[in-house]
């Protein structure tokens, strides 16, 4: 019965396969792949199992969204409290908000009418634009990525053999990576490859040869008052690091934790050890 | 295999809780005094992890969910802010995403272990059938799961495995809309998705009692495939399988707690940091990663299946790859009846462990080719693979039993224990 069964079921099989091809899906030219290039590495404070916030790489890099991104970006999971998390004061973030006046809706008056009212510190980040229409109208029809995600949200494959590798070497960076690559990574198109109007080239990008921002970032533009460079490296490495804050503002808080209960499981695992090797010395097996 | 229970209450209360309900006895006969064969190796430990997991996950999806939003319009912010403002909300968070995984590479090592010692043989084919049911019942309750959070990947992995049902012919599209609750991946999919993802795992729970149940009629199997004979061939569950599981779920938590604590978002995919756009197409869609070569399967068939010298299209691509990837689980079902080999253990098997390992590496290089895009090289290669994959299973199982000369067995347990001992 079981036999029978078997062999029609190959018999049934053998006949498929004989007239299969009648419509082989054709795939005409593999899409190509994007990014052109992979991302360089940065050494980031906050790489590795001890890493740790440069409180003042992360001000100089708000510094640049405050001055540059923010006029086209918004943050929109960010809240103004959030800022103390980069060495701010209660006070310091209190007066970010005043001087640059910023407002926000309030709840419908008596009469019914929505006025503005002027910022708390529990209140997100304003963005830019009303809706992401306007940002489109705005910027050629492309809508600017919210930033509060991006450096999660932009992480190019690592491909064969790497992502193993990374697994042992923790490198888990990728998406800063990425921005800091991308922003200094505008570069004059290679003959043959067609740029279409309105983007620009860049081989970091990571869904085409290019992309509708123009290289935002350019040495000089914004003024340090710590001393660090006024450089494009330094802008993109201090708003890379900058922007990984915001899309994972307790990475400092799950590393520590983190290595708190390695320790704890590595004793366990060594004290379970033990144990065991006690309870079994006296049964082979 | 439980046989005559050994409990016995000592105090007044445990005496009469035991003659009204003796649950106590239960778990002493199911937990204590069980008796396990003594030649267990670490691979036989993965089902107390696996239980440990689906401990995990429960409990930390229902705090999640006291924290989430079923509703398109607030559901990525609810998660976001939680993990961002929620007491230990990053830990809740990460821990339940990354315990999905674990979760499946526990439960693949589980089941390879199963299909290299044989356990599915008779008399344990319902033990091996339910285990088939936990698999399938976790695979809908992840897919269920990764929607949840409206990322990009949510939304477009949803359309696309829903789109699955549509290929049944006649019928397909109105399960498509059922499942949906309307005609595309929306509002009323996310709600009844948050409510089958809270449902499913309390079914696990509940299969898994009846898989443990089985698993305590038969007895475990053990690396020689020799059933218990005599009382020197087992030793009680508790201390010995206690403390043998114990250290290896403290080894499987610290892989566990690797991934958790630095390489939280190594696992996932990136676009799921983005919120659900349905108007915008991610450049490749693909699923988690415990379902890539399923997805790999899937994608294989990518021709119509006709009546030869004719145009009489029988089974058209689409089908045939939802064919396949459902078949290449339903195949899982039949083995007890596939494997026509009366013994057991590929340990005994010397051609049985070669095509085993080839199974391993369909399996995975199945998983890859289901992350690559579906083009060129890398199609042929799945279909390949995919090839291979049932033909281990319908043509392998059941003719490698008849052709294959087995090594000779130990007559029990305890001689394979003590003989490997006198030689070594």
């Amino acid at each position: 019965m079981m036999k029978s069964l078997i062999r029609n079921t190959l018999g049934v099989i053998a006949i498929c396969f004989i007239g299969f091809g009648s419509a082989q899906a054709s795939e005409e030219g593999a899409t190509p792949h994007y990014p052109i290039e992979h991302p360089k590495h940065v050494h980031w404070s906050f790489a590795g199992p001890f890493g740790h916030w440069d409180l003042a790489q992360l001000q100089r890099g708000f510094k640049i969204y405050h001055e540059v991104c923010s006029a086209c970006h918004a943050m929109k999971l960010v809240a103004y409290r959030n800022l103390q998390e980069l060495g701010f004061s209660e006070a310091q973030v209190k007066a970010y908000i005043a001087e640059n006046e910023i407002e926000v809706d309030a709840e419908p008056n008596e009469d019914g009418e929505v006025e503005k009212r002027a910022a708390k510190p529990s209140d997100l980040f304003v963005p830019p634009f009303e809706n992401d229409e306007a940002a489109k109208a705005n910027n050629n029809g492309a809508l600017p990525p919210d930033f509060s995600l991006l450096a999660k949200a932009r992480a190019p494959e690592r491909g064969f053999p790497n992502f193993v590798f990374d697994v042992f070497t923790m490198y888990a960076e990728n998406g800063p990576d990425y921005i800091y690559s991308l922003l200094t990574g505008y570069q004059e198109a290679p003959a043959g490859v067609k740029v279409e109007d309105g983007t620009h080239y860049n081989p970091y990008f990571i869904a085409g040869p290019a992309l509708a921002m123009a290289a935002p970032l350019s040495d000089g533009q914004v003024t340090y008052d710590d001393g660090s460079p006024e450089t494009l490296d330094q802008y993109s490495k201090d708003i890379s690091a900058f922007m990984m804050w915001a899309a994972e503002p307790k990475l400092v808080e799950r590393k520590s934790l983190g290595f708190k209960v390695m320790i704890f499981l590595l004793v366990f695992a060594g004290l379970m050890y033990f144990t065991k090797k006690k309870i079994w010395s006296d049964v082979k097996h | 295999m439980s046989g005559h229970s050994t409990y016995a209450p000592k105090t007044g209360f445990g005496k009469w809780m035991d003659a009204r309900l003796p649950i106590a006895r239960l778990m002493h006969d199911s937990f204590v005094s069980y008796p396990v064969p003594r030649n267990l190796n670490s691979f036989y430990t993965f089902g107390g992890i696996l239980s440990l997991m689906l401990i995990v996950q429960i409990v930390t999806g229902i705090v999640l969910a006291m924290h989430y939003a079923a509703n398109t319009e607030v559901a990525f912010n609810s998660v976001e802010q939680f993990v961002r403002d929620g007491n230990f909300g990053w830990l809740f968070r990460y821990m339940h995403a990354n315990g999905a995984s674990m979760f499946f590479i526990a439960v693949y090592i589980h089941i390879f272990r199963g299909l290299y010692y044989g356990s599915y043989k008779a008399p344990r084919e319902i033990l091996w059938i339910l285990g088939c049911i936990i698999f399938l019942l976790m695979m809908a309750t992840a897919f269920m799961g990764y929607v949840l959070p409206w990322g990009q990947m949510s939304f477009w992995g949803a359309t696309v495995i829903t789109g699955f049902f549509t290929a049944i012919p006649m019928i397909g599209d109105s399960i498509q809309t059922l499942l949906l609750g309307g005609f595309v991946v929306d509002n009323p999919t996310l709600n009844r998705f948050f409510s089958l993802h809270y449902l499913l795992p309390f079914m696990i729970v509940g299969v898994v009692i009846l898989h443990v149940w089985a698993l305590h009629v038969t007895g475990q199997t053990n690396p020689t495939g020799v059933e218990v004979k005599k009382t020197s061939d087992v030793i009680p569950f508790t201390p010995y399988a206690t403390v043998k599981d114990a250290f290896a779920m403290v080894v499987f938590l610290i892989v566990f707690a690797w991934f958790l604590f630095y390489l939280p978002n190594f696992l996932g995919h990136p676009d799921n940091y983005i919120p659900a756009d349905s108007l915008k197409t991610p450049a490749h869609i693909v699923p988690e990663w415990y379902f890539l070569p399923f997805y790999a399967i899937l994608r294989a068939i990518t021709f119509n299946i006709s009546i030869p010298f004719t145009d009489i299209v029988l089974i058209d691509s689409k089908l045939g790859g939802v064919l396949a990837m459902f078949g290449s689980i339903a195949v899982l079902f039949l083995v007890p009846w596939l494997d026509t080999s009366p013994v057991r253990s590929a340990n005994y098997r010397p051609i049985y462990r070669w095509f085993f390992w080839l199974l391993v590496i369909t399996g995975i290089a199945l998983g890859y080719l289901g992350s690559r895009p579906a083009e060129g090289g890398y199609v042929l290669a799945a279909q390949f693979f995919t090839f291979l994959y049932f033909a281990h299973f319908l043509v392998i199982l059941p003719w490698l039993g008849k052709f294959e000369k087995p090594t000779p067995l130990p007559a029990s347990i305890t001689d394979a224990v003590l003989g490997e001992k006198a030689k070594a």
